[in-house]
């Protein structure tokens, strides 16, 4: 049962890759120009907000996730939740060390 | 008959699915040990503010900007090898590896200036110049130092891994029905790609 994992290529056309290409720059200059514009602790935020979202197109489309089974997506979710306890944990510790 | 079957599939055992899972599980390895270095510097930024944001304003936005381009064009080319392999374009597909190898090359080169300005200037671990400065641009200094130039290590590993790809296509061990070892390799280097994405802005564009 566990092997029945059916092996169906998905093919992603060339130009698929380059509308992809293409958000991933667009999304570089915003963060660039954002950064430019002085506003406070939000430029950090917005900055890591993109960060993700270009993360996230490269996870789906350039990793080939979007067509991989349940089981890899749950183990980035378990990966990604790892780190978010480690980062979370880590400043806790540090706001109640002060 | 039956058990002759049973004997060809043991010969040409192989498993795709599995050794993308495996590839996926050793990328994890690498979200924590970069992820370790993260929460490093999210700690530090958040009690060095001030001089994280005096020592950021050394590094040259313009360097870190075309290595940006050059990594997400080279993953680009990386996952466009894949389609090529898989349609049964081998020499565009070798092509789309090189041009990957290409941009890796930019990247390095740049990184090669960038560093070597920095170190010109005296800003190097351990320096009198550095140690000289207040904590806060030491860590930042340490944390760039370390972050990027483990990262650039994993660029380094990255062409290694397509340089042994090429080889396996020219021996056609892998081909168009069979092509793991790209698809793995081209995931090693999303991955220096997406550790690239976050570290740009957290040392490049604080401003």
């Amino acid at each position: 049962m566990s092997d029945q994992h059916h092996e169906e290529t998905h093919i992603i056309e060339y130009g698929q890759y380059v509308y992809i290409w293409l958000g991933l720059l667009a999304f570089t200059g915003i963060t660039v120009t954002v950064s430019g514009i002085n506003l406070g602790n939000w430029t950090i935020v917005i900055a890591l907000f993109i960060a993700s979202v270009k993360s996230y197109y490269v996870l789906n489309y350039f990793m080939h996730m979007k067509y991989e089974d349940k089981v890899f997506k749950a183990f980035i979710f378990t990966a990604l939740l790892t780190f978010f306890i480690f980062l979370s944990f880590t400043f806790w510790d540090y706001s109640f060390a002060r | 008959m039956s058990s002759l079957d049973h004997a060809a599939v043991q010969h040409i055992h192989r498993d795709d699915y599995g050794s993308r899972m495996g590839m996926w599980l050793f990328l994890f390895t690498e979200l924590i040990l970069f992820g370790g270095l993260f929460i490093v510097y999210a700690v530090y930024r958040f009690t060095h503010q001030q001089e994280f944001h005096l020592a950021a304003q050394e590094l040259n936005t313009t360097i870190g900007l075309i290595n940006t381009i050059a990594l997400l064009t080279s993953s680009m080319t990386a996952a466009m090898s894949i389609t090529a392999m898989q349609k049964g374009n081998i020499r565009f597909a070798k092509g789309l590896i090189w041009m990957t190898i290409g941009f890796a090359f930019v990247f390095m080169i740049n990184k090669y200036f960038e560093w070597g300005a920095k170190i010109h200037h005296g800003i190097y671990p351990g320096s009198k110049e550095l140690l000289a400065k207040p904590d806060g641009e030491i860590l930042y200094f340490g944390l760039y130092y370390v972050m990027t130039g483990l990262h650039t290590l994993h660029v380094i590993i990255g062409v290694i891994f397509f340089l042994f790809i090429l080889r396996q296509i020219k021996q056609e061990k892998i081909q168009p029905t069979k092509y793991v070892r790209l698809e793995n390799s081209a995931l090693y280097w999303h991955l220096v790609d997406l550790i690239w994405i976050f570290l740009f802005p957290l040392f490049y564009l604080i401003h």
